[in-house]
């Protein structure tokens, strides 16, 4: 075998620094790219909402508890589509959170290991399942299930979208409560055995305890998921902003009444159209609470075992 | 096992340009004048002068946290990945100072090999493991890279064991094996000195031989600085060793010496295993 | 003495019980999930199957259902991820590697992570007034197929920017020390070594990430996609029409003979994303556990 003086050739070849140093620069200008789609968000959010806010005043936005945007003397009240957007969630997570949280201790305290790795991943599809699907089997399986049940119940109303909304937010606190739980260390359960407790006691007095920040603030992510909801809404929910309590009749979202102007014909430049971006702000504000809070909830509360 | 080691060991040493009759004065190859090393605060390395000599094993041994993986890692600068680490003094390599700033570390790295604690294979396949150091620095031709990768896992004492299955991936084979492909890889690019951080902590007692008589192999042509935690590692197979407490240099001496004839009290308290 | 032991032992029996019912409502509870599942699939198989035609394929949309098909619709929603893919793969790639190979630990660093975390969580819609006033109006590109991939590779660009990230910290920095011990340059050792180890785990939050861009309907209906349209798109700034858009339309019309074709249609899109949660699937498992 020949010499083969590697490390002559090695020094042979002539080292670019530039490209190097040029990379990091490069990924930072790409890295610029999210922090430029949310100052645009907000831009846009914001510079509309002053136009906005320059026809229509802000006392109007805030106190009235009529929304009629297309009406021939419009008044602009957030109230009913904060109210309708309300009734969904409200519904939601009624049915979702225990349903999301009891399946979750199956999984994480019950379930023979064989079992979890069928229902998890099973669940899982359903977090899958884009809304516009969602929509639709509201609108043509649930709501008329519902009215053979309660035949008072409308054909558009807020029970058969937020139980659907409910559904699509059912796995996420399902995962993420399991997550939670299974942080939450063997030696602790064992503790409890230890004392005679079952295992309900045990589930009940010590892992919720132990996983609670863990369990709220999924609950609190899932929330802000239903609050954001657009298609299930518009599909299923209807499109009259009413300032009423009643779940059996139509009533529209924050989320629905954007999609109706976007898909309809205001035209550009009108007050409804800028009115848009009133709602979507205030849209953008209330999920960007509650992600905040759900942060803050898991930091905050850290549990340290 | 020792015959076939030898046998290749031979093959090695016909190759080696410089006939260097192994009693003359070796030469200095690493010097460290007044290194202090921090990480933050916490003054880790405190003025450690040591002299490595060429074609010999020197080991550094002293108790977890004394500084010793600190300092082989100072001299390929390795240390610097760790965030908020500050070096003061010089560190002569062939008497260039490698802490100036022009020191290009990638051409540092290519004449200062190292040998991690753990094997750390690449998640491919065994060939493209020792083929990885010449390519990324320029060796593109298929026939070099063939004979590099032959002649870096013969050296390495592995090449029989891994001939047949050269596209196999690096992760099936064992601990001890996976260490000396890695030692094949760093000899691929054919460095002037190894530095081995430990390099049989994790492996079972059999794989600890078969490395620590390839060292004695490999000492024929580099020099070869380890650190261990085992003293009898050092008793071993070491020329010289230093032992280090505190961040400092106790002592360094021939190993015979340390192990048999210590002048500090604290050397002699940790080579008889007092403490440590 | 013997008493306080009964009462005990009733005590204990009615724990048990407890203990036992609740363990039913679990399993039921998780079961809700899972029965909604099959009867949403069910439901839409009986709905659709039969209008799952060839013609539905060759037909574009039309307002008689019985010459309704998803041609239009199909082809847009191809064309739609055939950009927004690469987009959005550049943009969240990019990022993962700046944040977890380059980026120093300082404030702007934690400031441009948590402002990535709350994008994830701004709802889809507003994503689409972004995109309607930014890239359809101000940009001038109009309701086409650029227009609505850029507003979709914006909105998914959170998730594959954790997932990557992810990917990305799963391999072993021991792996990355012995390449730049071995002479390697930062950004060898990431483009031979790290984006290799890690790019099973990037791929598969990316088809994910799609999966989930392919359903998306709420920023397309803010955008202004059309519902109605007879041809397919032959550039990026054309006109086009989507999948979902199509299912969403077909929802709200009243005749009868739309029912089937909006289940027809689901299930072609149900059909897609199963497939490609398949192949993210696949590729998770094979790769699974090497480190």
């Amino acid at each position: 075998m020949k010499e083969l003086n590697i490390q002559q050739q090695i020094e042979r070849k002539k080292r670019s620094k530039t490209f190097e140093k040029a990379v990091p620069i490069v990924l930072f200008s790409i890295t610029i790219v999210s922090v430029l789609t949310t100052i645009g968000i907000l831009y846009t959010l914001i510079s509309e909402t002053i136009h906005f806010f320059s026809r229509v005043s802000l006392i109007e936005f805030f106190t009235s508890d009529t929304w009629n945007a297309f009406s021939s003397d419009p008044t602009f009240g957030i109230f009913p589509l904060i109210l309708g957007t309300f009734k969904i969630v409200l519904i939601a997570t009624i049915f979702a959170v225990p349903t999301g949280v009891f399946a979750a201790i199956y999984l994480s305290e019950y379930a023979p290991s064989s079992v979890r790795k069928v229902l998890k991943p099973t669940l899982e599809v359903l977090a899958g399942i884009p809304t516009v699907v969602y929509g639709a089997f509201a609108i043509t399986f649930v709501t008329p299930t519902l009215q053979a049940i309660l035949p008072s119940l409308g054909h558009f109303n807020a029970i058969s979208p937020g139980l659907v909304v409910g559904l699509m937010i059912l796995p996420m606190i399902t995962s993420l409560t399991d997550d939670a739980m299974a942080n939450v260390p063997n030696t602790i359960r064992e503790g409890s055995y230890g004392l005679g407790a079952t295992q309900l006691e045990t589930v009940f007095k010590v892992v919720l305890p132990a996983a609670l920040s863990g369990i709220v603030a999924s609950i609190v992510l899932a929330t802000s998921r239903a609050i954001g909801e657009t298609m299930i809404v518009s599909i299923a929910a209807g499109s009259t902003p009413n300032s009423s309590f009643n779940l059996f009749e139509s009533l529209q979202t924050m989320t629905g009444f954007i999609v109706q102007v976007t898909s309809g014909d205001a035209a550009f430049g009108s007050d409804v159209y800028y009115s848009l971006y009133a709602v979507g702000i205030t849209l953008f504000v209330l999920t960007l609470i509650m992600n905040m809070l759900s942060v803050w909830i898991t930091k905050r509360f850290k549990e340290e075992y | 096992m020792t015959v076939i080691l030898k046998e290749q060991g031979e093959s090695i040493e016909s190759e080696t340009i410089q006939p260097l009759n192994k009693k003359e004065t070796h030469q200095t190859v690493f010097s460290t004048k007044n290194l202090n090393l921090w990480y933050g605060d916490n003054h880790a390395l405190k003025d450690v002068n040591l002299d490595f000599h060429e074609k010999e094993i020197s080991a550094i041994i002293g108790p977890s946290g004394c500084g010793k993986s600190t300092f082989i890692k100072a001299l390929n600068r390795m240390v610097e990945l760790v965030p908020n680490v500050r070096i003061e003094g010089e560190i002569l390599y062939r008497d260039t100072d490698i802490l100036n700033k022009k020191q290009s570390l990638e051409l540092l790295r290519t004449k200062v090999g190292m040998v991690f604690q753990k094997p750390n294979p690449f998640p491919k396949s065994i060939y493209e493991n020792v083929a990885y150091g010449p390519k990324i620095h320029g060796i593109k031709d298929k026939k070099t890279l063939d004979q590099i990768v032959e002649k870096s896992l013969k050296q390495a004492a592995i090449w029989d064991e891994v001939k047949d299955r050269l596209k196999d991936n690096a992760y099936g084979l064992s601990g001890g094996q996976q260490q000396r492909l890695c030692i094949a890889r760093t000899l691929a690019i054919e460095p002037d000195i190894i530095l081995m951080d430990e390099p049989t902590s994790a492996l079972d007692p059999i794989s600890t031989i078969k490395i620590e008589d390839l060292m004695q192999e490999l000492k024929e042509k580099y020099s070869i600085i380890i650190v261990t935690h085992n003293m009898q590692q050092a008793a071993r197979v070491s020329d010289k060793t230093a032992f280090f407490y505190n961040g400092s240099v106790i002592e360094y001496d021939d190993t015979k010496v340390i192990f048999e004839n210590p002048r500090d009290k604290r050397t002699e308290d940790y080579v008889t295993g007092r403490f440590g | 003495m013997a008493v306080s032991e009964v009462m005990l032992e009733k005590r204990n029996s009615k724990r048990a019980l407890l203990d036992s019912v609740m363990r039913l409502v679990f399993l039921l509870s998780t079961l809700v999930g899972i029965v909604a599942l099959v009867i949403l699939i069910g439901s839409v198989l009986k709905d659709g199957l039969g209008a799952l035609s060839i013609e539905f394929f060759t037909n574009f949309s039309s307002s008689r259902p019985e010459r309704a098909g998803i041609k239009g619709a199909l082809i847009g929603t191809i064309w739609l991820m055939a950009l927004t893919t690469p987009i959005a793969i550049f943009l969240s790639v990019g990022t993962a590697l700046y944040l977890e190979e380059y980026a120093p630990k300082n404030k702007i660093t934690r400031f441009i992570e948590v402002n990535i975390a709350n994008l994830a969580g701004v709802p889809s819609v507003v994503f689409g007034l972004l995109g309607l006033t930014i890239f359809v109006r101000q940009f001038g590109l109009g309701n086409s197929v650029l227009a609505a991939s850029l507003t979709l590779s914006l909105m998914i660009m959170p998730v594959i920017i954790v997932s990557s990230k992810e990917a990305l910290r799963s391999v072993p920095h021991s792996i990355r020390e012995g390449s730049i011990g071995l002479g390697a340059s930062k950004w060898q050792t990431i483009y031979r070594i790290v984006l290799p180890a890690a790019i099973p785990g990037i791929i598969t939050g990316i088809i994910l990430a799609i999966s989930r861009a392919i359903g998306e309907t709420a920023p397309l209906v803010v955008i202004g996609i059309p519902v109605a349209l007879l041809t397919t798109p032959d550039s990026v700034f054309d006109s086009f029409q989507a999948l979902p858009m199509q299912i969403y339309n077909w929802v709200k019309m009243p005749q009868e003979g739309f029912v089937a074709l909006t289940a027809a249609g689901i299930i072609v899109l149900l059909a897609i994303l199963l497939m490609m949660n398949l192949v993210a699937v696949l590729i998770r498992n094979k790769y699974s556990k090497r480190f």
